[in-house]
């Protein structure tokens, strides 16, 4: 019968701890729905030559690293130096998404800090980056040479990212 | 007028206006397509500002995905078709209320299982406490059997 008084504890505990374990989680932390899936079609012009168009089917044949930035966004100038160093290594293909940005702001934003794209998309209208489903910057896609979504990161890139995620997933493709 | 009641007032004014969201006008066709935009709006999540609906949210994402739930309804898209869009591209968490299927059955049928079963625990308490009523022992008041 003195068991009895401890359920109440018992129950408090499980409670608390089903609790416990969600603190320190990152809400914006969803799995991407476009993963394992096809990344979605677009056309769009580039950022430094608003003659040339980018779509998704000519970036067919290599995988690459889709980073969507803009000039207003803070976290994305945490990010940048590793973009510069991962573009300096030459390992891996970076393609550049300006989201909600204007071509001077844009222009003038990767003369001061580096341009590490080997492409930059210009998202005019924020279309591509719905369909995307990227809800804030930076965010980055890692997409095979046959165009699948391998991964998805929220929020800036480090160092442990492009080591342990981005390079296994890479690997045994042709870079 | 007394001074609390103008008080009352001035926060009812305020509680409206705050509610009035961040909603930029439309060029609606008629009150209707307004309702019926309004309406799906208060359904579907901000993905940045995670406890604001469409309707509520002032980010820049909530205004673009706003034009483009617009657009679709331009073109005679169903209000499910709007949302599969959607959950398409930032999977079901953009929806306020999810869908029924095989991940969401305890999150839509947990609580009832759990009133069920409460229920059903609470009846044979009862009747325990009957019987050893009937059977004539006087329940004798104890720390033990207090709840």
């Amino acid at each position: 019968m003195l068991l009895r008084a401890f359920i109440p504890l018992g129950v408090f505990a499980a409670i608390g701890l089903v609790l416990w374990s969600g603190i320190g989680k990152n809400p914006q932390l969803l799995p991407s729905a476009l993963l394992g899936k096809p990344a979605p079609a677009f056309a769009a012009k580039a950022l430094h030559a608003p003659e040339t168009e980018i779509t998704s089917a000519s970036l067919l044949g290599k995988p690459y690293l889709l980073n969507v930035f803009g000039s207003w966004c803070v976290s994305c100038r945490v990010e940048h130096p590793l973009l510069m160093e991962v573009e300096r290594r030459g390992e891996i293909t970076l393609v550049g998404l300006n989201w909600n940005d204007t071509r001077e702001d844009a222009t003038r934003w990767l003369a001061q800090f580096g341009d590490p794209y080997s492409q930059i998309i210009f998202d005019a209208d924020g279309r591509i980056a719905i369909d995307f489903g990227v809800t804030g910057a930076p965010e980055s896609f890692v997409i095979s040479a046959e165009g699948r979504v391998l991964h998805k990161f929220v929020g800036p890139l480090t160092e442990d990212d492009i080591e342990n995620k981005v390079k296994p997933l890479l690997a045994g493709q042709a870079l | 007028m007394s001074a609390l009641l103008r008080m009352l007032l001035l926060a009812i004014g305020l509680g409206l206006a705050a509610g009035a969201s961040a909603i930029d006008p439309m060029p609606f066709t008629d009150r209707a397509e307004e309702v019926r935009f309004q309406k799906l709006l208060h359904e579907l999540r901000c993905l940045q500002c995670q406890n604001q609906t469409l309707a509520d949210s002032d980010a820049d994402i909530a205004r673009q995905l706003r034009e483009e739930v617009f657009r679709l309804m331009r073109d005679n898209k169903s209000n499910d078709e709007i949302k599969d869009f959607l959950i398409d591209r930032y999977g079901p968490f953009v929806l306020y209320k999810p869908r029924v299927s095989s991940s969401t059955w305890l999150l839509w049928f947990g609580p009832f299982v759990i009133l069920a079963g409460a229920s059903v625990f609470l009846w044979l308490q009862m009747r325990r406490r009957r019987r050893t009523a009937a059977a004539g022992a006087a329940p004798t008041p104890s720390d033990e059997e207090d709840w």
